[in-house]
């Protein structure tokens, strides 16, 4: 049986929204109802998030070049 | 001349100058609070750009344009709105004007089988089931930016804007042009295909270290 055939597979499908906080009040509560009770869904939620977390701040690291921030000031319309 | 001896201008102009010298003097003011503004969120700026674009130069190239655009028409953003999603708006319409994205034919593997493959092999890597917020440090930051990258650019900017520039699916769907239904499809897929990506980076990874072992 894959995820997708279990009852798991609804709130697999509220994971991104959930994550996103795009569920309604309602759909949140129904969402953790089952989180409650399922460590498998914990733990998919656990993974996904975390990996987001991670995934932002690993690109996040890569700050602007310094020559790249005068080039911009640089690029100013000079006042008349 | 400062912005603070504009503003000075502007609220107080000499008789002899006449009110065209007060116009001048405010439309001088509000365009170097513009620029000073969009100037403070160029990291921010940057910080998506470096991933919407292929490389870190054309990257640069992008930022550079935007900002020159944005302070030749900076009088077609309305004050008080979202100056950063205005300026993305700009540099993602550049990008896609220019062409200068990779053109990949998206992955069609089926990405459905399991979703929880990046978590198996992760795990795995080490013969030890793990925790899930220690597993996600098994992928380097090399790993990450390099998935990424390959990751087709629909899906990308979708990614970029929402996971690391923080917009909402809304500003999203503004910047891109596309409806917030199609931010929210892309964004569901492109976060498998991601984590297909970083499975497959992490791999490859392993079987050069394997590799590097063997000769030595």
């Amino acid at each position: 049986m894959t995820a997708h055939d279990d009852p798991c597979a609804h709130c697999e499908e509220m994971m991104q929204p959930y994550l996103d906080h795009m569920l309604s009040d309602e759909e949140m509560r129904e969402a953790e109802m089952h989180l409650d009770k399922c460590a498998w869904c914990r733990k998919r939620y656990r993974f996904e998030e975390s990996l987001r977390i991670y995934v932002r701040q690993a690109v996040s690291k890569d700050p602007m070049p310094a020559e790249l921030k005068e080039k911009l000031a640089a690029l100013r319309v000079p006042l008349d | 001349m400062t912005a603070g001896t504009l503003a000075r201008m502007a609220e107080a102009p000499s008789n002899a100058a006449g009110p065209d010298a007060a116009r001048l003097a405010t439309e001088a003011r509000d365009r170097v609070r513009f620029e000073e503004e969009a100037l403070g969120l160029s990291d921010q700026v940057y910080r998506v750009a470096r991933h919407l674009a292929s490389s870190r130069e054309e990257a640069d190239d992008l930022v550079q344009e935007t900002y020159a655009r944005a302070f030749r028409s900076w009088r077609s953003y309305t004050p008080g709105t979202n100056l950063r999603a205005w300026l993305l708006r700009i540099l993602t319409n550049l990008n896609i004007d220019r062409g200068r994205r990779k053109q990949r034919t998206p992955q069609m593997q089926p990405l459905e089988a399991n979703d929880y493959y990046l978590y198996d092999k992760l795990a795995e890597s080490d013969g030890s089931p793990s925790d899930e917020e220690k597993v996600v440090e098994r992928l380097s930051q090399d790993n990450i930016v390099s998935a990424l990258s390959d990751v087709p650019h629909d899906f990308r900017d979708v990614i970029v804007l929402v996971d690391i520039g923080d917009f909402s699916y809304q500003d999203a769907a503004q910047i891109l042009g596309i409806p917030i239904g199609t931010v929210m499809s892309r964004l569901h897929r492109g976060r498998r295909i991601l984590k297909r990506e970083l499975a497959d980076t992490f791999d490859e990874d392993g079987v050069n270290a394997a590799d590097q072992e063997e000769s030595t």
